[in-house]
C-alpha cells in the first residue's frame, strides 16, 4: 500500500498543471476526468433529450406531421443508444472518478493515464454515431437492441459506423472498468476494510464487474453484425444455417445486466443520500452488499424475460419468469432498508433527499411493472407495447436519472465549493417530479390498451393520452433548463461550503476542504 | 505500479478476452443445446439411413406441411399436399413443387423447423432437398422429393407435427461443389 502512495505522490510535486485546453486534453487527474465525464453526460443528455422532444412532437397527434417514419425510427434508435452509453453510463463513471479516490482516501485513480483514455475516446464515438445522421440513407433505424435481420438484412449503409461507435464505447467503459477495480482493490487507505467501504463504492465495484463480463459480448454480438452485413457470415441469417433468435440470446445476455450496470451505482447514491438527511446509520449496511451481490449475480439468469414470445419451450419460460421474480427479492431488499433507515430518522429535505425520496418511490413503481412484466402469460399482451416503454423509463430516469441528479446536486458543494441555490433546487425538482409522472404515467395505459412501441403514427383511441404523455416530455424537456442554470449558478459563485457540507454527512470526502484541492490524500488518512 | 497491482490488471483483461471469446461460444453452445434439447424445432442437417424401424400401426400421426418462400424469395415453393397421416416407423415421400417464374437462375436454400419443438428430435429425413441448395434455371420448375419417417419412440403426448420449410434466395451466396444439383451453374 505505502509503495503505491509514494509512487502517486511524486505527481504532486510537479504539479504545475498546464491551461487552457491542454489541462483538459492531457489532465490525468482524476476530479479534472471525472468533471469532463459529468459535462458530457450532461451534454449527451440534452442531444439525447432533442431527440425524445421530436418523437413526442410527433406522437402528439395521430397521423404523419413532422419527421417521416425511417427518420422517426432513426430518432427512437439514436435516443436509446445516447441516453444509455453517452448519458447514464458516463455520468456514473464520472461520479465514480470524482468520488471513489476520495471515499477510500487514495490520492488518485490507479491507472491516470488510461483514464484519460477512457475518456477521450467517447466524444468520438458519439461524434462518428451522431454524424451518420447526416449520411446518406441515415443513422441507425433498427432500435437500440439492433436486432438481427433489421440490422443486418435491412439496415443501411451506415451499419459499419454504427458498430464501430458501439465498439469505441465498449472500450471506453471495459477501461473504465478496470480502472475502478483496480482503484478499489490496491489503494484503499490502511484500516479502509471491505465493510466500512461506502456503498457507492461497494456497488461501483460489482458494476465494474458486470461491466467486465457483458461489455466483451456486446462487442462480440456488434461484431457478428458487421460480418453478417459485410462478410457473408451467417450468424444470425437462417439461410445460411444461422439463427435469428440466436441473436436476441446474445444481445441480452448483455443486455440484462447493463440494466443493472445502469442502476447499481444508483443504488450507491441513495444509500449515501438517505443516512445524510436521515441522520442516522443507514440500516443493514451489509445485506446491502450482500442484495448488491446477488443481483449482480442474477443479473445473468434472466436475460430471456425479454423474448418470452420468440416462441420458447414452456420449461424454459418458466424458468426465466421465476429467475426474473427471484431478483425482485433483493432489490425489495434494498428499498426495505432505505425506508427502515428513515424510520424514525431526523430527516430534512434539501434537493439531493429530494429526488432520492422521488426515486425510492418511483423506482419501486418501475419494479413493480417489472414484476408485471416477467409473468411469461401477462407479458404476451403487454411486450413491445408502450407498458414496456412505461417501465423502463420509470427504472431509467425516474430512477438511475434521479439519482444522478440528487448525486449532482449532494456532491456540487464539494466539487464546486459553493452551495447551490436551494429555491432553484427545489423548482428544478417539483417540475421534474410532476413532468416525469405525466409523461410516462400514462404510457402505461396506452400500452394496456394495445399501443405498440415504435411506430411513429397511432389508432386514433390514443390520441389524447398521447397529447397530455408529451405536453408531459416538453414540461420534462424544459425543467431540465433549470438544472443546468443552478449548475452554472453554484459553479460561479454563492454561499461557502463548509468541509462537511451537510450536517449529518459522514465520510472521508466530506474531511477535505470544499472545494476539494486539485490533489487530496497525497497521504492516506487513517481510518478509524 | 506495483506487482500486485499488475496481475490484477493482467487478470481482469484476461477476462475481458475471455468474455469476448464467450460470446463467440455461445454460437456453437446454443446450437449444441438446441440439438440435444431440441426445443428449437431443428431437423438434423445430415441425412439419417433407413432403418428398419419397427412400424407402429396403433398410433396415428398428423404431419402437417407448410412451405414459405422468404420475401426476397421470388419462387412458388408449395407441398404436393398439405397434410397426410402416418404410423410412426412408416417411411413416406412427400414431394414439393418449386416454380421459378422469373427470368433468371436462381439457388435456394430451404431451411426446417418442426413444430411442436421437442418432436424434431424424432422426425428424421432420409432423403431432403433441405440438406443442399436447390438450383432452377429461369421460367423452370421441378419436383424435390423429402423422404422421412416419424421415429416410434415419438412420446405420445404428440399426435400432430407440423414441418414448416422457409425456401431463401441464396444465389449470391452459391458456392458449386459435387452434391449440388447443378454444378453447370454460373456459365
Ligand atoms: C424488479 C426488477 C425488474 C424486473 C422484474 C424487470 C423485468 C423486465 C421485463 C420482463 C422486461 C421485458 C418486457 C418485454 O419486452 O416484454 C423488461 C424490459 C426492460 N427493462 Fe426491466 N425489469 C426490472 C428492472 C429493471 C431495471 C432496474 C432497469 C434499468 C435500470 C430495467 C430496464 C429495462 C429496459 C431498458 C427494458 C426494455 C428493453 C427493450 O426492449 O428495449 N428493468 N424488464
Ligand atoms: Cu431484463
Amino acid at each position: 500500500m505505502s509503495t503505491v502512495t509514494t509512487a502517486d505522490h511524486h505527481d504532486e510535486h510537479h504539479d504545475h498543471k498546464p491551461t487552457g485546453i491542454k489541462r483538459w486534453l492531457f489532465t490525468t487527474n482524476h476530479k479534472d476526468i471525472g468533471s469532463m465525464y459529468l459535462i458530457f453526460a450532461l451534454v449527451m443528455f440534452f442531444i439525447g433529450g432533442a431527440m425524445a422532444m421530436v418523437i413526442r412532437l410527433e406522437l402528439f397527434q395521430p397521423g404523419l406531421q413532422f419527421v417521416d417514419p425511417q427518420f422517426f425510427n432513426q430518432m427512437t434508435t439514436v435516443h436509446g443508444l445516447i441516453m444509455v452509453f453517452g448519458a447514464v453510463m458516463p455520468a456514473f463513471t464520472g461520479l465514480a472518478n470524482w468520488m471513489i479516490p476520495m471515499m477510500i482516501g487514495a490520492p488518485d485513480m490507479a491507472l491516470p493515464r488510461m483514464n484519460n483514455w477512457s475518456f477521450w475516446i467517447l466524444p468520438f464515438a458519439f461524434l462518428i454515431l451522431l454524424i451518420t445522421l447526416f449520411m446518406p440513407g441515415g443513422g441507425p433505424d433498427f432500435g437500440w437492441t439492433f436486432y438481427a435481420p433489421l440490422s443486418t438484412t435491412y439496415s443501411n449503409d451506415t451499419t459499419a459506423l454504427f458498430v464501430f461507435s458501439v465498439h469505441i464505447m465498449g472500450i471506453s467503459s471495459i477501461m473504465g472498468a478496470i480502472n475502478v477495480i483496480v482503484t478499489i482493490v490496491n489503494m484503499r487507505a490502511p484500516g479502509m476494510t471491505w465493510m466500512k467501504m461506502p456503498l457507492f463504492v461497494w456497488t461501483w465495484l460489482i458494476t465494474a464487474f458486470l461491466l467486465i463480463m457483458v461489455m466483451p459480448v456486446l462487442a462480440g454480438v456488434v461484431t457478428m453484425v458487421l460480418t453478417d452485413k459485410y462478410f457473408a457470415t451467417s450468424f444470425f441469417d437462417a439461410a445460411g444455417g444461422g439463427d435469428p433468435v440466436l441473436f436476441q440470446h446474445i444481445f441480452w445476455f448483455f443486455g440484462h445486466p447493463e440494466v443493472y450496470i445502469m442502476i447499481l451505482p444508483a443504488f450507491g447514491i441513495v444509500s449515501a443520500i438517505v443516512p445524510t438527511f436521515a441522520r442516522k446509520k443507514l440500516f443493514g449496511y451489509a445485506s446491502m452488499v450482500y442484495a448488491t451481490a446477488s443481483i449482480a449475480i442474477l443479473s445473468f439468469l434472466v436475460w430471456a424475460h425479454h423474448m418470452f414470445t420468440t416462441g420458447m419451450p414452456v420449461f424454459a419460460t418458466l424458468f426465466f419468469m421465476y429467475t426474473t421474480m427471484l431478483i425482485a427479492v433483493p432489490t425489495g431488499v434494498k428499498v426495505f432498508n432505505w425506508v427502515a433507515t428513515m424510520w424514525r430518522g431526523a430527516m430534512t429535505f434539501e434537493v439531493p433527499m429530494m429526488f432520492a425520496l422521488a426515486f425510492i418511490v418511483l423506482f419501486t413503481i418501475g419494479g413493480l411493472s417489472g414484476v408485471m412484466l416477467a409473468i411469461t402469460p401477462a407479458d404476451f399482451q403487454y411486450h413491445d407495447t408502450y407498458f414496456v416503454v412505461a417501465h423502463f423509463h420509470y427504472v431509467l430516469v425516474s430512477g438511475a436519472v434521479f439519482s444522478i441528479v440528487a448525486a449532482a446536486y449532494y456532491w456540487l458543494p464539494k466539487w464546486t465549493g459553493h452551495m447551490y441555490d436551494e429555491k432553484l433546487g427545489q423548482l428544478h425538482f417539483w417540475c421534474s417530479l410532476i413532468s416525469v409522472n405525466l409523461l410516462f404515467f400514462p404510457m402505461h395505459f396506452v400500452g394496456l390498451a394495445g399501443m405498440p412501441r415504435r411506430i411513429p403514427d397511432y389508432a386514433l383511441q390514443f390520441a389524447d393520452f398521447n397529447a397530455f404523455i408529451s405536453v408531459g416530455g416538453f414540461l420534462f424537456g424544459l425543467s431540465q433548463l433549470i438544472f443546468v442554470w443552478v449548475i452554472i449558478k453554484c459553479a460561479r459563485g454563492g454561499e461557502k461550503a463548509t468541509a462537511q457540507v451537510w450536517e449529518g454527512a459522514e465520510g472521508l470526502e466530506w474531511e477535505v476542504p470544499s472545494p476539494a484541492p486539485y490533489h487530496t490524500f497525497g497521504t492516506p488518512p487513517q481510518i478509524k | 505500479m506495483n506487482a500486485k497491482q499488475s496481475t490484477l490488471i493482467g487478470k481482469l483483461s484476461l477476462l475481458v478476452v475471455a468474455m469476448f471469446a464467450f460470446g463467440y461460444a455461445l454460437v456453437p453452445l446454443y446450437d449444441v443445446f438446441c440439438d440435444i434439447t431440441g426445443i428449437n424445432g431443428k431437423t438434423a442437417a445430415e441425412p439419417v439411413s433407413a432403418e428398419e424401424a419397427i412400424v407402429d400401426t396403433s398410433r396415428e400421426i398428423t404431419i402437417e406441411f407448410i412451405a414459405r418462400p422468404n420475401q426476397q424469395m421470388p419462387w412458388i415453393f408449395k407441398p404436393e399436399v398439405r397434410r397426410m397421416t402416418v404410423h410412426p416407423g412408416e417411411i413416406h415421400v412427400m414431394n414439393y413443387l418449386a416454380e421459378n417464374p422469373t427470368i433468371r437462375s436462381i439457388v435456394g436454400q430451404a431451411v426446417p423447423s418442426v413444430s411442436p419443438g421437442r418432436a424434431a428430435l424424432f422426425f428424421h429425413k432420409i432423403e431432403c432437398f433441405c440438406f443442399t441448395q436447390q438450383y432452377l434455371a429461369g421460367g423452370k420448375d421441378m419436383l424435390m422429393p423429402l423422404q422421412f419417417y416419424v421415429d416410434p419412440a415419438l412420446p405420445a403426448q404428440y399426435s400432430t407435427i407440423t414441418l414448416s420449410y422457409t425456401l431463401y434466395d441464396v444465389t449470391a451466396q452459391w458456392q458449386p461443389d459435387e452434391h449440388d444439383n447443378a454444378s453447370e451453374f454460373g456459365e
